[in-house]
């Protein structure tokens, strides 16, 4: 099997794929988790438009990053209000 | 986040937000994307408004009533596109078979009844997002 330049790209952003989606678990900090759980939404609509479906790339650019970094943020602080 | 510097930049952006939320609906069965993009894309533009602005003048602007209400009609109005079918004598959300002139491919009309039923499914998205918006923003007070 012979593998192109596309290949080699999509590896690369799985891989970046993995080590956000294992930071998540790792990281004890609520605010900073959100924040990278963005860098797997952006890295995981890149890899939907490397695989040639844009319109799926769309919608997780905007469900994924957007609307579900937005409603963890509401919630975050929400929560941090009702601590203090 | 009452920042004068929010507030001048929303407002410059906020009607592009809405014009492409628009043409992503509209477009959705010639191009990428479709309704429920375009939807949350709408959607993201009234919650911008409502996190720069204030809640206040965004509950202001998009009140809970008028919010249910398009809630509800927009999927009714998918309803009587649909129905349109059924009229002309073909299944229910027939497209060609129910006598519609398609035009050319690939332009804007091309889609038959996709576009407007796109723009039902859309304004319930959008309007969903904001409900839920506006119900977690507002269970602290």
């Amino acid at each position: 099997m012979e593998l192109i330049v596309a290949d080699y790209w999509i590896m690369v952003l799985l891989f970046i794929l993995v080590v956000a989606s294992l930071a998540i678990y790792f990281i004890k900090d609520l605010l900073h988790a959100v924040i990278v759980y963005g860098v797997y939404s952006l890295i995981m609509a890149l890899v939907w438009l490397q695989m040639n479906t844009p319109d799926i790339a769309i919608t997780e650019a905007a469900a994924g990053i957007c609307v579900t970094i937005l409603m963890m943020l509401v919630v975050f602080r929400t929560n941090r209000k009702e601590e203090e | 986040m009452r920042d004068f510097i929010f507030k001048r930049i929303a407002a410059i952006i906020i009607p592009f937000i809405c014009i492409y939320g628009f043409y992503v609906i509209l477009h959705g069965a010639s191009a990428a994307g479709g309704s429920f993009a375009g939807g949350i894309i709408l959607g993201l533009a009234a919650i911008v408004f409502s996190t720069i602005y204030g809640l206040k003048k965004g509950k202001k602007k998009f009140p809970e009533k008028v919010l249910f209400c398009i809630e509800s009609y927009g999927t009714l109005f998918y309803g009587i596109i649909g129905m349109i079918g059924i009229i002309n004598g073909a299944p229910f959300l027939a497209n060609k078979l129910a006598g519609i002139d398609l035009g050319i491919p690939g332009t804007l009309t091309s889609g038959g009844l996709i576009g407007l039923l796109g723009l039902g499914v859309g304004i319930r998205v959008a309007n969903t997002l904001l409900i839920l918006f506006f119900t977690m923003e507002g269970a602290d007070s």
